[in-house]
């Protein structure tokens, strides 16, 4: 693959992940793989922020925006997985199963 | 483009792959761990130090941990005898490839006009530090409080709450 631009190999590869973390987000049924999946879906956009930064013009006054922006994203993305296991266990405790396709109504 | 390039790429690409289509939840959560480790790596090559090391520390050290420790929890790990894959597996794949297509053709239609090659930037630790407490001030401490909420919120929803009578 001849890619002129290295930069769009690093978007390429990041389209792939975020496509493979959709798809384990779409079609597994354990709740906590779902959750794997939309992390690689968040790993794969800070990926593409790091690469447009490391690729965009230097030296420039805002150039530290793309890294601060995925910095900002890897702690929201570590808060949001302790939130979303802390709610996996508790549905556990009261559906005593994590299969997504089992847990159908919303009455505790 | 480098061979490290490609044999990164594949590291990471295999092991999201691996974690979406392996049947132990614990080997997926082990894939996963190595796709983290690719996206670091992936970030010190595109001289992200500090988001490289941050990637480790944060995902490897504490994400993937919280994944083991909630798959232990659940005793998740035993695949169902209906199948690891929802009932509507086949449109999830779908809307998965439709959304990768659309992706990938706007990045081809555009490679042209992407830069080719740009110098490295020259950011320090030191300047990450001082953006942190400048300009970026208001931004952190509201990432302090949501990261303090979400702890406790955490703790509160997966506290052991006693059968109350209905």
């Amino acid at each position: 693959m001849g890619f002129a631009s290295p930069l769009a190999a690093y978007l390429l590869v990041a389209a792939l992940l975020f496509a493979i973390g959709l798809a384990g987000a779409l079609t597994r049924r354990n709740a906590i793989l779902v959750l794997i999946g939309i992390e690689l879906m968040l790993n794969a956009a800070n990926l593409n922020f790091i690469a447009f930064w490391r690729y965009g013009p230097h030296p420039n006054p805002d150039s530290l925006t793309g890294m601060m922006f995925a910095i900002f994203s890897i702690a929201v993305a570590a808060a949001e997985a302790a939130v979303g296991l802390g709610l996996v266990i508790s549905i556990y405790r009261h559906a005593k199963t994590t299969d997504l396709d089992r847990i159908n109504r919303m009455k505790g | 483009m480098h061979v490290v390039f490609f044999l990164i790429a594949a590291l990471t690409l295999g092991g999201a792959l691996a974690a979406v289509l392996l049947k132990n939840t614990v080997h997926c959560a082990l894939a996963v761990t190595l796709a983290f480790l690719g996206h670091a790596l992936l970030f010190l090559r595109l001289d992200a130090q500090f988001a490289g090391f941050a990637q480790i520390l944060i995902y490897i050290g504490a994400v993937a941990i919280l994944v083991v420790f909630a798959i232990l929890l659940t005793r998740g790990s035993e695949a169902p005898a209906s199948g690891i894959f929802s009932k509507t597996w086949l449109l999830g794949l779908l809307i998965a490839a439709a959304v990768f297509a659309v992706l990938g053709w706007s990045i081809i239609e555009s490679a042209r006009a992407l830069a080719v090659d740009s110098a490295a930037p020259q950011v320090t630790v030191h300047d990450i530090g001082v953006a942190l407490v400048g300009r970026y001030v208001l931004p952190l401490e509201i990432v302090a409080l949501l990261l303090t909420a979400a702890t406790i919120g955490a703790v509160i929803v997966a506290l052991h709450e006693k059968e109350r009578p209905r």
